[in-house]
């Protein structure tokens, strides 16, 4: 079957079939605001960052096939006021204090923030929870009070380095990301490991040590653009 | 110049640094044309301590860590008709807020305190007393954001906010055309 077409906020996008919605409209340079999920690594729908409206239906654009004919609203004001709720719940539930963190500026969950303009007060206390930094590594820190749970270091290590350092354990809010073992230190970690790397980890929970502040504040990632501006340019090629 | 009435303004600084009454200046030029629209009333920046009337814009910098911050905070909401929160320090409780959580002990303040008086490597203090002066203002068991206290009607981010944002922000209220920020200019850092 060759492929089929349908819309994204009005415009005809091309998809092969198999494609999910996000990937046919990455090709065409639609950002589709995402946190869990990531180039590379096999889709998860975990962060409903990315859910869209298609045939009416909130879907995840990251897992949901597209289909032929299919009307999907992406950047619609009532879907980015979902999508900031969420983005600021996540804020209330970590501890988020980027001033005095070493991801601001490359964070995902910060520029999201910023994408979708959330500066209004919060309507929710902070969690603030109080989970032990793990620091055993030789060469990388753990501080889970920064983590979203996206996944995508259990996806990286699992998929892609072939090792399984990460997982999930727990449930319902008390779900949370650990290490295959006591520490870090007693697992196969090692900073060169793809789900160590900078980009699998959107916020600054996974920190490889004696590189903070390599770059400074300023000359980050989303300092200049938005996030989702890799995409978008495609757009005006 | 027009002879409408100007916009009265009063300031305070909280658990904040005071960087953001100090990015205040990065208005630069523009901070004339702004002047010509506002007058100060109660504010660091003109030493008057106490509301001489009621205020059209209050803006609050830093969270609240004791129990002044409350009382003065309570007060701005009560003589200001918008309040507006300016800084990560008054959103979400900024640097001072590190003292909740991320001591990471079931008893935060007092790890705090006893690491700041007692056992800090380079602490010198003979008397081994955590000061306890009935005139210091006593301190929360937490920093809270401005928000968790009273109603903040808008925020200005950053750490500290940038001439921009400030500007933005300011010259939308007074003209009571402030529709948010270009998401361009928002930064949290």
């Amino acid at each position: 079957m060759s492929g089929f077409s349908f819309q994204i906020d009005g415009v005809e996008v091309t998809a092969k079939p198999g494609q999910t919605i996000m990937e046919a409209a990455d090709e065409v340079g639609i950002y589709i605001p995402r946190l869990c999920d990531h180039e590379g690594l096999r889709h998860q729908g975990g962060c409903r960052v990315c859910t869209v409206k298609a045939g009416g239906r909130s879907v995840a654009a990251c897992t949901q096939p597209a289909a032929p004919d299919l009307v999907v609203e992406n950047e619609t004001p009532h879907i980015n006021k979902l999508r900031r709720d969420l983005v600021g719940m996540l804020f209330n539930e970590g501890n988020h204090l980027c001033p005095i963190c070493e991801a601001s500026g490359n964070c995902e969950l910060q520029a999201m923030a910023y994408r979708l303009g959330m500066t209004e007060p919060t309507k929710f206390p902070y969690l603030e929870p109080c989970r032990p930094v793990d620091a055993s590594h030789p060469d990388i820190a753990l501080d889970n009070n920064r983590c979203i749970s996206c996944g995508r270091c259990v996806r990286a290590s699992q998929d892609v380095d072939g090792k399984g350092i990460f997982g999930y354990v727990g449930r319902g809010i008390h779900r949370h990301i650990a290490a295959n073992g006591p520490d870090l230190r007693h697992t196969d970690a090692e900073v060169t490991d793809f789900a160590i790397s900078a980009e699998v980890c959107p916020v600054g929970c996974i920190i490889r040590k004696r590189e903070g502040f390599a770059r400074p504040i300023g000359e980050r990632d989303y300092d200049d653009h938005l996030i989702g501006y890799d995409i978008e340019k495609k757009r005006d090629e | 110049m027009s002879d409408l009435p100007k916009a009265r303004i009063a300031t305070a600084s909280l658990a904040g640094c005071f960087g953001c009454h100090m990015a205040l200046l990065d208005i630069d030029e523009r901070l004339i044309e702004l002047m010509k629209l506002v007058e100060f009333d109660r504010s660091p920046l003109t030493d008057i301590k106490r509301f001489t009337r009621r205020c059209d814009i209050g803006i609050i910098e830093g969270g609240c860590c004791n129990e002044e911050n409350v009382h003065v905070l309570q007060d701005f909401r009560r003589n200001c008709d918008i309040l507006v929160g300016i800084g990560q320090c008054a959103i979400m409780g900024g640097l001072p807020a590190m003292r909740n959580a991320i001591m990471h002990s079931d008893e935060p303040l007092r790890e705090c305190l006893e690491e700041a008086y007692i056992k800090g490597p380079f602490t010198q203090n003979k008397t081994q007393i955590i000061p306890n002066d009935p005139a210091l203002p006593l301190l929360l068991d937490k920093v809270y954001p401005c928000s968790e206290v009273v109603e903040i009607d808008y925020q200005i981010p950053g750490c500290a906010p940038t001439g921009d944002v400030i500007y933005e922000a300011l010259a939308g209220l007074l003209s009571g055309r402030f529709q948010g920020f270009e998401r361009e200019h928002i930064r949290f850092d």
